[in-house]
């Protein structure tokens, strides 16, 4: 990613966009903190917000024409909100105010031809900024057409009070004043820049056509002009206020000798791409005051403010426990993500917020700008690995899985037993052939029995774990081998029991024809007729977040379930905005806490029970006390007697074994050929189900507690604690170095506790 | 240079099992991706095998790893 990516992408995400009201702000007003002070009472805090932005706010907040209001999002649900009354309010209830902090003199000075509301404007900018400001007026004092206001709208004191920190500001006023061009040419001479008040009279004949748009200048070098009234006479309030915070800054790029033209897009009213959803917000009248002059009662104001939706999108941070976690928001996420990706030496704080994105995609079907955060993690997981700096840690088990389940003990290849063609390939998953339960023979079974032209097997894993681990040459390898082997099977339409590996070959290898196992049911074959379990009450469907895109795969899996007079219920979020189940991206490996904080809270979406189309998904929700079926387990009777729905997770260990079973009993079964199962790699073991819970978080297999106990009792290398009898002991089959606390009970271990780490230790696992 | 950090056993007696000899404090080398230091362990001098604790593994060992790893 490189800065102009990180601009494009940072781009996309509009949460930082000004709401629709301070857009329409010429000096941006920060409308949303604003209400939040009012709504709460607070107006010195709400003054401080008006202080930020206005010249004058105690003339301003007063008079404002609020152009705001006209745009404000609460429009169609009970009207804009009254900013006018409220900031009127605010000004009433809080003092005029003291002197703005001022930057040292510049020992450069500017001169103002008027003294309305735009020149006022331009003095007090430019004071702050350290200019020597002198306002030529004419008459006797300045303030221009506010003196005509009514004395209860702009009370007289309150404009000296104004004008007074204006002078204590540094800015000089010389009243008495023939403004003309003479004037003009003479002050011309001893001002660094000058500005012309064009309101009222105009008695300098310059018109609005006469000016550049964007910078105000005026014919001669260091001329600005500005504060006309609209062309119809009217006075808008802050138009005047923008011109002259508009000639300010171009004076003060001129004296500064900066560039007049560039990056003023920001000044003034400005476009927005804000977005906020009105979904389920209720609709609240506007409250006007009863009398406009004397503003609101403060209750009254703090219930009109309250009215403020404090537009901002947060739409996928909404659904996503992910986004939400790390508490900020995409276009946030993707600067401190380029940032730790820049770093060349220190800490890489990021690292596993990369990594635990669930890579599912629903923030994209949200946000209105299709931002894509899976999109982001995975390029900067392909990029960690490609610079080796992906933690060890952070995917290894999961690549171990899937070598495991792509290696001898559990893939396996076939055509049809005496068959030739081989028409369809039936390809489970390696997380379905994980299932103890998992119903693989009999689906093999029944698609061999009702499909013609030959139907093989390939069981395996379809490489998504490299993918998501952003390990790219690995993945390609992955698919690659698949495609050889489909290839030497002559071609044949590839169908999938689980969507990840459905979505994985579609997107990696387009050439061959997939389908999913549901749709094959629904429309070719017909559904079993032995029948499985059928749960009484209406269950949940939840689609895995690998179909969202998968329209026919979520249709078949309705209409078989209504064939089967199953009764279901669609969950909030589902099909294209479906949730994950907290495995997608191998978020689980990465951050266990957040992703069971994700599972959680799918689970929470419905009290029914959920219907899985994915064996990872069934599992993590079962894992945290969800009730959940599979739907093999709906159109197979299963070896279980129990309800399906308390099955409960198989864990790390068992998924394992069972896949290396489902082979040899698959190849005994159908093709007749006995595999022997492999020579135990230790001593049996026996755990209570709190160490097994421990295995399971630690990720530690049986097989490796297996080796360790091995290796301590061939070699006689342990320890002994003679106050319980236990022995201690360590291996390092790999990278990893495993502990097994244990006694023999005869040829079987009981363990007391395992552990592991990854830092090689001198004189340990050898 | 600072010593090293001492990690004995919380509890229990031990010995090394396979030649029956006592456990001696011992410095030991601790590697990992590009860091590396020293921790004190009991080990048995005779066969060169050093008791790493359970609560040094899934605690500081633990910390550390996640660190480098980071680095
Ligand atoms: S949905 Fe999310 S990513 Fe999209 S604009 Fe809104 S906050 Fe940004
Ligand atoms: S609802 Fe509030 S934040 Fe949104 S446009 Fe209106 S005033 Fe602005
Ligand atoms: S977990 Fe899913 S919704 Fe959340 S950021 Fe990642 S891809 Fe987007
Ligand atoms: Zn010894």
């Amino acid at each position: 990613m490189n800065q102009q990516e990180l601009r494009d992408i940072e781009h996309r995400c509009i949460e930082e966009e000004q709401p629709r009201c301070q857009a329409a702000c010429p000096i941006h007003v920060d409308v949303r903190a604003f209400m939040a002070k009012m709504a709460s009472g607070d107006l010195s805090g709400a003054r401080k917000v008006l202080d930020r932005t206005m010249p004058l706010p105690g003339v301003l907040a007063r008079i404002c024409d609020h152009p705001c209001e006209e745009v404000c999002l609460r429009e169609s649900i009970g009207g804009p909100l009254a900013m006018g009354h409220l900031e009127r309010t605010c000004a009433l209830g809080t003092p005029t105010g003291g002197k703005p902090m001022c930057m040292p003199a510049k020992g450069k000075s500017v001169a103002g031809l008027g003294g309305d509301l735009s020149a006022l404007t331009l003095a007090w900018d430019l004071a702050k900024k350290g200019y020597a400001v002198t306002l030529l007026v004419p008459g006797d004092a300045p303030g221009g057409a506010l003196r005509d206001l009514p004395s209860d709208i702009l009370p007289p004191e309150v404009l000296t009070e104004s004008l007074d920190i204006l002078g204590r500001m540094g800015v000089t006023v010389k009243t008495g004043q023939t403004l003309s061009d003479d004037l003009l040419t003479e002050v011309r001479q001893h001002f660094d820049a000058v500005y012309v008040e064009c309101a009222g009279d105009n008695p300098l004949g310059r018109s609005r056509a006469d000016v550049d748009p964007v910078t105000l200048a005026y014919g001669p070098e260091g001329v600005f002009c500005g504060g006309w009234p609209a062309p119809d006479g009217n006075r808008s309030v802050i138009t005047l206020v923008a011109d002259g915070r508009r000639a300010g800054a171009s004076v003060d790029r001129f004296i500064s000798g900066a560039t007049l033209t560039t990056s003023r897009e920001k000044e003034g009213v400005v476009a927005t791409r804000s977005f906020t959803s009105l979904k389920g917000i209720a609709t609240a009248a506007r409250s006007d005051p009863d009398d406009p002059v004397a503003g609101y009662a403060p209750e009254a104001a703090k219930a009109e403010a309250a009215r403020c939706l404090h537009c901002d999108c947060m739409e996928c941070v909404k659904v996503c426990e992910y986004l939400k976690h790390y508490k900020g928001y995409p276009k946030l996420y993707t600067r401190q993500i380029y940032n730790n990706l820049s770093i060349v030496l220190g800490n890489h704080y990021l690292n596993r917020m990369i990594d635990s994105c669930t890579l599912c995609g629903l923030c994209t079907e949200i946000c209105p700008e299709d931002f894509s955060m899976a999109e982001l993690c995975l390029d900067s997981r392909r990029d960690m690995v490609k610079r080796g700096k992906m933690p060890p840690s952070a995917h290894e088990f999961a690549l171990e899985d899937m070598a495991f389940s792509n290696g001898p003990d559990c893939a396996l290849v076939r055509k049809e037993p005496g068959r030739d063609a081989c028409a369809h390939l039936f390809f489970p998953g390696c997380q379905l052939a994980g299932e103890p339960d998992g119903r693989i023979p009999q689906a093999y079974a029944f698609l061999r029995e009702k499909l013609d032209g030959g139907v093989g097997l390939a069981l395996g894993c379809c490489g998504a774990p490299a993918l998501w681990a952003g390990r790219q040459p690995l993945f390609e390898e992955v698919v690659a081998a698949f495609k050889a082997q489909w290839e030497a099977l002559g071609k044949p339409r590839l169908i999938t029991a689980c969507s990840s590996c459905l979505s994985v070959f579609r997107q990696a290898a387009p050439e061959i024809p997939a389908v999913s196992l549901w749709e094959v049911m629904e429309a070719e074959t017909g559904l079993p007729e032995t029948t499985g379990f059928s749960p009484a009450a209406p269950v949940a469907v939840h689609d895995s977040c690998t179909s969202r895109h998968n329209e026919p795969l979520q249709t078949a899996v309705r209409a078989i379930l209504a064939k089967r007079g199953v009764a279901f219920e669609e969950l909030p979020l589902s099909g294209r905005y479906t949730e994950c189940c907290g495995y997608g991206g191998l978020a689980g490996n990465a951050h266990p806490e957040l992703a069971k904080a994700i599972t959680e809270r799918r689970a929470a979406a419905s009290d029914k029970d959920f219907l899985a189309t994915c064996a990872m998904c069934r599992d993590r929700l079962s894992h945290v006390g969800k009730r959940a079926y599979h739907l093999l387990d709906i159109l197979f009777p299963g070896d279980a007697t129990d309800d399906p729905a308390t099955r409960p997770d198989p864990g790390f260990s068992m998924r394992h074994e069972t896949r290396a079973r489902l082979r040899r009993q698959l190849l005994a079964a159908v093709w007749n050929e006995q595999v022997d199962a492999k020579a135990p790699a230790g001593p049996d073991f026996v755990v209570s189900p709190e160490v097994r819970a421990r295995m399971e978080a630690r990720h530690i297999l049986d097989d490796d507690v297996k080796r360790t106990l091995a290796h301590a009792e061939t070699t006689g290398r342990k320890f002994l604690d003679r106050e319980t009898g236990h022995f201690l002991a360590s291996f390092t089959p790999h990278r990893v170095t495993y502990w097994v606390e244990y006694v023999m009970e005869g040829d079987v271990a009981r363990v007391f506790t395992t552990y592991s780490h990854r830092m090689s230790v001198n004189n340990v696992g050898k | 240079m600072a010593e090293s950090l001492v990690y004995l056993p919380q509890s229990g007696d031990w010995t090394c099992a396979g030649c029956g000899g006592p456990l001696e404090p011992k410095e030991t080398d601790v590697t990992y991706l590009e860091g590396g230091f020293n921790i004190t362990l009991l080990t048995c001098p005779k066969c060169n095998m050093a008791l790493l604790p359970e609560y040094v593994a899934m605690g500081k060992m633990l910390e550390v790893e996640q660190l480098l790893e980071d680095k």
